[in-house]
Formats: structure tokens, C-alpha cells, sequence
């Protein structure tokens, strides 16, 4: 145990002593997180909407009214037919077109329902998103609103959000989970395998092998100062959201964490796991970083909705454990879900990192060769 | 003889406040064997990379092969060759491509290339490697390709660092024999190394110690001074221990 | 006499390279052995099987006393190790390098540090400094001490004195020479003939063989003619004049002089002579004892029939 204790002193010494790398271990998840967080929160202040009202009665007047004043939004002009649209959009100002059809008012009254067309400016995909949600937001809002004491409780006003430029884009962006799921498995298994390959390089690998002790000591000893960390990670990130972003865990938060763990775990076992394979730290850095990092971002749906690729990709990001990650942790942080709805992600993560364990503990080499 | 290609006159480079090379002043010699040696920080590597015009002094003369260090340094570049034991040739090329490629780098022709790459095959008994990969030699040999492509643009000098390190008795003293054959030819071999009995067969050389030539002569007066009997013992008088 | 180490017909091979080829040798308990060869011998791929790290593909390897492929986890604790490279961390200070590799044998500093005192006291005052940040004569010493922190009855040191000045060099060959009294078995390998002297014995090492196995008076004794020293101040020309007389059977260029050997085996006044009709007039022959190197070389002439006459 006390050898155990030593080897891992050694690796906290390694990490604490290289401060360039330890900065941006935590460096890059606090920006990222600002970066996006700031840009967010000042983009939905004043955003420029322009209002095509075609039926111009009370009713709509009272609902741009509203949109208007709510204070997110300021009306850029007032559009006469659908041919200015392209125009208005064009001009960069305005994020989002609010279309009444014709007889709004008087179908909502006779009929219960009437419906209302958002076309956002998909190019800001994240403005587009907010836009969008934020107006979807007022007009239900608005329903109620006038439900209650002027008419029977059936009315409805469907809005149809479409995208002006890129009609893919999918309205939950959330960027939180998507930063978690990258950063910990780039931290967690691009560390670990690159200090394992360091030894290798070195000739440290050596004394360690003809030294007492045990391969598993020296993966535990190798592994368990990335996993504090990662964790420490974890928090910061979850912090800062909720700080500055504002972005609370619906779900349980004992929850997140567990399954954080987890995926740590399985992350510095795919770190072992890549250490065993290459022989360089060029090599463990590029299988790191182009196998894993790519993929992550691409492919695991953290930008690109998995829904909307083909279907061979779907396949081939059916074997990247993010891909799981994502759709636990969007469950548990905004949709406020239990186990009940993530355990088949669960036990998919549980399988992956019992593989690599077993992998990487049959791979490391008692000898050399 | 006393044609000299390399010239010092109180030599001082310093980086910030520590002064690498001291007031250094010495001659080279055409077609001399010339053996420059130091312990490890002595201010060996220092005075080389000025020799080769990699590395400006601070002040004190320097010419080198009829060039001056300050301001023609791509010049002294053309007239030098230079050859480390860690790496001189690339491993992933042919012998015949390592030597196509050096004799672009220094500006050969097409048809004088193909001249001395055909020599240099017979010379070195080649012809069956020519295609072969370096990294494929065994390391004698790999060596001697390694000094015949130094010395493939017949420079006015040679600079080599650690030749014939950890390399097999025979081909090390064939490896020499091909330094006597250069030195023969009138170009100038500049030695640096930190092991003694390498030095034994230099002509002259001199010993570095805290940036400061302490020892300069022929390895044989230098061992009657010392009461020496090998150019180890000289150094092992000379140098302090580096602890 | 008690057997640090036995080897017998070990073999071994990489791909189609031949690494080692029926390599059979002991080491008595508590002697300096060196095994002295070229870079790409062997030297490495023997000592990493005897401290467990490669197995052979034929032979056997008693260490200690114990078998090194099937004993590996009880050897381990009693082999200190020293690779080719020095393998310290670099970026831990010289301290904490040691401490680590204390900890990791299950051991203190303080517990054998009298056996690493002499050696460590040289470093000592530079104990927060980085390994990385050391000298190599430094890095060397740290190394060493390193390799003998746990008290091992078996040390193994891969090339120790490459890329180390001469000072450094000497000095580690007399503190490996103070070690004898704590009966630590040392296996060293040097591609420098001349450390050869510094051991009990040694083996010649080439191309995955033994040439010879001995103490290093007996290896020089076994030059098996008379060895002579020429001296001219052009060399290269005394070199190709002797290789053109047929009586000159060998003809090896040695620091300042050629060391020559003759088909007759007797030297007389004609080779002067010779010499002086070629145009050498200042040669100077004299008879030498021959040296590590000198029958090193003629232990490969006979090895792989190879003649330098021209």
C-alpha cells in the first residue's frame, strides 16, 4: 500500500510540476463555458425581430405588443408580404420574422386556433434557437393569458418555427453537456495515455517492470490522480454553469455525478487501453486527439444531431461511448429524468469500460516487447 | 602545412550574464586532424555552432575558411561539412536518395552528383546498398556513408561530433583511416568529442574547461607535460570534476 | 563459488535479426563483470533478460539462485537496474527521484543510505534541483543511486558511462570499485575498451556472440603474436605503405601510432628499412604489449575471416 501511495505522489508531482498543462486542463472548460455562456445571455437582449401581420386586428396587435415589450426582442420594421423576408434577413439585423396569417384574430375567436409563423436566421444557430424558444415562450404565455377570462379554455395558437437558413437545426442546443462530455474524456484518456507512454519513452517503464511492483498498482497509481481531477472538472464546470449561465441540474444531482464517474472511468480505461497500443507519446497523442476528440465532437451528437445523419454514421457513432454520455447527461441536467429513462445508456457505458479494464490489464506487459 | 582555415582571436560569447566561451584564441590548420575536447558544459557546443556560422559572437575575431563569422555566415554554411552521431542521415531514404538529397542542399549539379555517388559507392564498397534503407545498415556502416556525405561537397572543413562512438574496433579504425584519407586530401577534420582515446588520434588538440582553452598541442607533447600516459590522464589533470 | 548468474545457450531474435546466439556465461557472487562490445551487440537485449524484462526464445537463466522467467516477481525485488538511458524522472527534483524509487522497493532513504552515501553525497547539494536540469555526469550518479536504493544483491548497469566526460567516467568506475565491500554482484556493459580494466572479468561481445570470457590480464595475454608500434607523422601515408609490404600481416591505425603485427612474427632492421625506402624516414618501430582493443581485434579477425590487407 505504502508503494501504491508513493507511485501516486509521484503522478501528483508530475501533474502539479507541469503547470502549463494543468492550466489548461482547467483553463479550457472555464472558458469554454464563459465563451459560450457570455455570448448567449448578450445575444438575447434586443434581438431583431420584424412583424408581417397579415391580418392586423386586435388580437395580433396585442401579441406583437407583447412580444415587443418583453424586453428581449426590438421590432426592426414592419413587413408588407412574404417577398420581404429574404430582404429583412438580409440586412443581418433581424433574427427572426413574426408572421400572423390572414384572419388571425377571427380565426382564434371562431375557430380556437390559428397559427403563427416564426422563420428564424439559422445562421446564428444559437441565436436562432433562443429567438425562437424565447417567442414560442410569450405566445403560449399569451394563450393563457386570454383563455382564461375572454374565452373558452380550447383556443390555440400553434407557432411554426422554421429556419431560414438551416432548416436542420435542432432546437436543444445545450453546449454544458456537450463541453462535460468532451472534456472528460479528452483530460481522462489523453492524459493517462500519455503518461504511460511517457515512462515507455523514457526508460522509466523499465525500472517500474523490474521494480516489485505489480502492473495493476501501476495502473491504479497512473489512473487515480486523473480521476480526482477530472472530477474537480466536473464541478467546475457545473458551477460555473449554474453561476453564470444559470443552467441548474433538473434531475439528481448524486445522479450526475455517479454517472460522471463512470464515465471517467471508462475514459482512463480507453487512456490505458490506447497507452497499450502506441509506442510514443506522438502516437498516444494522435490516437487521443484525432480518434477520440473528432469523433466526439462530430459524430456524438454534441453538435450534429445524430437524427439528421445517415444512417452509416449513426452506426459508427453507435460504438463511441460519448454518444451514451450525451444523452444521460442532457436527461438528467434539462429534462430532469431518473435512471428509469437513462439505465439502457448506463449499462451500455458499464459494459464499454469493463472491456477496456480487461483489455488494458491483459495488454500491459509485465516484460518488455 | 601552416595554411590555416580556422581563426580565433579572443573569442567571448556570452548569453545574459554567463559567458559560454572566455577569450578563446586558436588556429586551425589545412588538412589537420584537429581534436577539440571539454567536459560535458565546458563551452564545446558553443564555440562549434560559431564555427559554423549558426551562432554569432560577441566579440573577439573569428574567420573560418577565409569567411567572417559576423557577417558572412551563409558562406562559411558552403565550405563546411558536418557530421553528429545522433543524426546525420535520414532513416525513412535510400542511400542513394540521402545522397541526391545532401548534394542538392549544397548546390551540386545533377551530373556531379551521380559522378561521386558513383565513386563513393565503389570507395566504400556500396554498389549492393545503394538502394538500400539507412535504416536497414548496420550502424559501422551507416557511419562511414554518414562522413562520406559530409565531406560530399568537399568542404574546407569537416566538423564531427562524437564519431566513432560506441562502434566495433574494426570499424572504427576504418572509419579513422577515411578521416586520415579527407585530412590527406587538404580538408581540415574538426573533432569534438569527450572521449580520450578518440583524441589520441588527432594531431593537436585542445581542452576546454569552463569556457576557457586550458591545453593546446600535440597529444604527444601534452602527455609529456602531464607525465601522462594517455590523453585520459592529461584530461582527468586538467579538468576539475564537474561536480 | 556461489553463481550470481548462469546462463546457458541463451538465444534470441528479433524479427530475422539474430539479437543473441547461444550465449553461455556465469558471474560469481559479489565480482565486477563487464561484458564490452560495439552498440548493437547484444549487450542490452542480454540484460534485459537477465533482469526479466525479455525472454529468451532458447536457453536457460538461473539469477540468484532463481529461474528468471517463472521467479520474475521475486527477482525483481533483488535486482537494481540502471538502463541504457538514465532513467530518472525528469521533471521530479534529485530528492524525490530517490525517495520515489525508495518507496516503490518498499524502502527508505535513510535505511540504506550508508550503502549509497559515498555516491550520493556528490549530489546532494543539488538534492532540489530537477533530474532533467543535472549534468550527465549528475544524472549518472543520481541514477546509480537510484539502482541502489533498495540494497540489491544483483546490479545491473547498461552502458552507465555513455555520454559522460572522462572525469565523470573515472570517477564512477571507483565508486563502483567501493561497492565490493557491501558483496554487490555488478554487471556492467561499456562499449569502451578501456573500462574493460575496471572489472574481475570480462566478455568480449560481438554480433550476439562471446568472443572470449576472462580476466582482463588473461584476454590481453591471449594476443596470440608480437605486436608492434609505428609512428610517423604522416599517417595515412605509413598506413598504405605497410599494407603494401607482404611481410605486414595486420596494420591497425591506434591513437598516434599503427599497431602492426607480422607474418614471421619477428621484428629485424628490413621494415625500417622499407619504410625509409618509401619515403618514411621518421618512423619509429617498437615492440608493445598488446592491449583489450588489440585482441578484441583479433578476436573478429578470426571470428569473421576478415584481412585488412589492401
Amino acid at each position: 500500500m505504502k508503494r501504491f501511495l508513493g507511485f501516486v505522489k509521484k503522478e501528483f508531482l508530475h501533474i502539479f510540476r507541469d503547470y502549463r498543462t494543468l492550466f489548461i486542463l482547467f483553463g479550457i472548460p472555464v472558458a469554454q463555458i464563459l465563451i459560450f455562456g457570455f455570448a448567449v445571455s448578450n445575444d438575447i437582449r434586443n434581438a431583431g425581430v420584424a412583424i408581417l401581420d397579415l391580418s392586423h386586428d386586435e388580437i395580433t396587435l396585442k401579441l406583437t405588443d407583447k412580444i415587443i415589450s418583453s424586453g428581449f426582442f426590438k421590432k426592426t420594421e414592419t413587413l408588407l408580404n412574404y417577398k420581404d423576408i429574404d430582404r429583412v434577413f438580409k440586412k443581418g439585423k433581424t433574427k427572426a420574422v413574426i408572421i400572423f396569417e390572414n384572419d388571425f384574430g377571427k380565426k382564434l375567436i371562431s375557430e380556437g386556433k390559428a397559427s403563427l409563423s416564426i422563420i428564424a436566421d439559422g445562421s446564428e444557430p444559437n441565436t436562432a434557437t433562443l429567438v425562437t424558444n424565447y417567442t414560442t415562450a410569450i405566445v403560449n404565455d399569451f394563450t393563457t393569458e386570454l383563455a382564461g377570462p375572454v374565452l373558452n379554455n380550447s383556443i390555440r395558437i400553434s407557432p411554426d418555427v422554421k429556419m431560414f437558413y438551416n432548416p436542420n437545426l435542432k432546437s436543444h442546443f445545450m453546449f454544458v453537456p456537450g463541453v462535460v462530455t468532451l472534456i472528460l474524456i479528452l483530460i481522462s484518456a489523453l492524459m493517462t495515455s500519455v503518461t504511460i507512454t511517457r515512462e515507455k519513452e523514457f526508460g522509466t517503464m523499465e525500472v517500474l517492470l523490474v521494480s516489485p511492483l505489480r502492473p495493476i498498482q501501476i495502473i491504479l497509481g497512473k489512473v487515480m490522480p486523473y480521476f480526482i481531477l477530472s472530477f474537480i472538472n466536473v464541478l467546475l464546470i457545473l458551477a460555473l454553469s449554474w453561476l453564470v449561465f444559470d443552467l441548474p441540474v433538473k434531475g439528481s444531482l448524486i445522479l450526475l455525478l455517479a454517472e460522471c464517474m463512470l464515465y471517467i472511468l471508462m475514459s482512463l480505461s480507453l487512456g490505458i487501453l490506447i497507452s497499450t497500443v502506441s509506442g510514443n507519446m506522438q502516437q498516444a497523442i494522435f490516437i487521443s486527439l484525432i480518434g477520440l476528440m473528432l469523433p466526439t465532437v462530430l459524430l456524438s451528437g454534441f453538435i450534429f444531431p445524430i437524427e439528421n445523419m445517415p444512417k452509416i454514421y449513426d452506426y459508427v457513432s453507435s460504438i463511441l461511448p460519448p454518444r451514451y454520455f450525451i444523452v444521460i447527461i442532457k436527461n438528467i441536467m434539462i429534462k430532469g429524468t431518473g435512471l428509469m429513462y437513462i439505465w439502457k445508456e448506463t449499462l451500455i457505458l458499464i459494459i464499454m469500460t469493463l472491456v477496456f479494464i480487461g483489455l488494458s490489464v491483459r495488454k500491459f506487459k509485465i516484460r518488455l516487447e | 602545412m601552416n595554411n590555416t582555415v580556422i581563426s580565433v582571436h579572443n573569442l567571448v560569447k556570452k548569453f545574459g550574464s554567463f559567458t559560454a566561451n572566455d577569450n578563446l584564441s586558436f588556429e586551425v590548420y589545412a588538412g589537420e586532424i584537429f581534436g577539440f575536447l571539454g567536459a560535458n558544459g565546458a563551452g564545446k557546443t558553443t564555440t562549434i555552432r560559431i564555427l559554423s556560422g549558426l551562432s554569432i559572437p560577441t566579440s573577439g575575431e573569428v574567420n573560418v575558411a577565409g569567411f567572417d563569422a559576423y557577417s558572412q555566415t551563409e558562406q562559411i554554411k558552403k565550405n563546411i561539412g558536418y557530421m553528429c552521431q545522433k543524426f546525420s542521415l535520414y532513416e525513412d531514404l535510400t542511400v542513394k536518395e540521402n545522397i541526391i538529397l545532401y548534394g542538392g542542399i549544397y548546390g551540386m549539379s545533377k551530373s556531379l552528383i551521380r559522378e561521386r555517388l558513383i565513386e563513393l559507392l565503389a570507395k566504400l564498397r556500396f554498389q549492393e546498398y545503394e538502394n538500400r534503407m539507412i535504416s536497414d545498415l548496420p550502424p559501422g556502416l551507416r557511419q562511414k556513408l554518414a562522413f562520406s556525405v559530409a565531406v560530399l561537397h568537399e568542404p574546407k572543413i569537416v566538423f564531427l561530433d562524437e564519431p566513432t562512438g560506441g562502434v566495433d574496433p574494426i570499424t572504427r579504425r576504418q572509419f579513422w583511416e577515411s578521416i586520415y584519407e579527407t585530412a590527406s586530401r587538404g580538408i581540415t577534420v574538426f573533432v569534438t568529442t569527450h572521449y580520450m582515446d578518440e583524441a589520441e588520434y588527432c594531431d593537436r588538440i585542445s581542452i576546454m574547461n569552463d569556457g576557457k582553452i586550458v591545453a593546446l598541442d600535440t597529444p604527444e607533447r601534452l602527455k609529456k607535460q602531464y607525465n601522462a600516459t594517455s590523453v585520459e590522464e592529461v584530461f582527468i589533470k586538467i579538468a576539475r570534476p564537474d561536480t | 563459488m556461489l553463481k550470481a548468474v548462469e546462463s546457458s545457450g541463451i538465444s534470441k531474435k528479433f524479427g530475422p535479426t539474430i539479437a543473441l546466439d547461444n550465449i553461455s556465461f556465469s558471474v560469481n557472487e559479489s565480482e565486477i563483470f563487464g561484458f564490452i562490445g560495439p552498440d548493437g551487440a547484444g549487450k542490452t537485449t542480454l540484460f534485459r533478460i537477465i533482469t526479466t524484462l525479455l525472454l529468451p526464445d532458447e536457453g536457460e537463466m538461473s539469477v540468484l539462485g532463481m529461474d528468471s522467467t517463472t521467479d520474475y516477481k521475486e527477482l525483481r525485488k533483488n535486482i537494481g537496474y540502471m538502463p541504457g538511458r538514465f532513467s530518472l524522472y525528469q521533471d521530479l527534483s534529485v530528492e524525490e527521484n530517490l525517495n520515489f524509487f525508495a518507496t516503490v522497493f518498499g524502502t527508505t532513504v535513510e535505511e540504506n543510505y550508508e550503502l549509497i552515501s559515498d555516491i550520493y553525497s556528490h549530489i546532494e547539494p543539488f538534492k532540489k534541483r530537477l533530474a532533467g536540469k543535472l549534468s550527465g555526469g549528475m544524472k549518472q550518479k543520481l541514477a546509480l543511486s537510484c539502482a541502489l536504493i533498495h540494497k540489491p544483491r544483483l546490479l545491473i548497469l547498461d552502458e552507465p558511462t555513455t555520454g559522460v566526460d572522462a572525469v565523470s567516467r573515472s570517477e564512477f568506475w571507483d565508486m563502483l570499485g567501493k561497492l565490493r565491500k557491501y558483496n554487490i554482484t555488478i554487471i556492467v556493459s561499456t562499449p569502451y575498451m578501456d573500462e574493460a580494466i575496471r572489472c574481475d572479468r570480462v566478455a568480449l561481445i560481438q554480433n550476439g556472440e562471446i568472443l572470449s570470457i576472462d580476466t582482463p590480464q588473461n584476454i590481453k595475454a591471449g594476443f596470440s603474436r608480437k605486436l608492434f608500434t609505428v609512428k610517423s607523422a604522416e599517417k595515412y601515408k605509413l598506413i598504405k605503405t605497410l599494407r603494401k609490404n607482404p611481410e605486414i600481416l595486420t596494420a591497425y591505425p591506434f591513437g598516434d601510432s599503427i599497431h602492426v603485427t607480422l607474418n614471421n612474427n619477428t621484428l629485424d632492421n628490413s621494415l625500417y628499412e622499407y619504410l625509409v625506402r618509401e619515403g618514411i624516414g621518421d618512423a619509429v618501430i617498437m615492440e608493445a604489449e598488446a592491449g583489450i582493443e588489440d585482441r578484441f581485434l583479433e578476436l573478429m579477425e578470426k571470428d569473421n575471416g576478415i584481412t585488412n590487407k589492401a
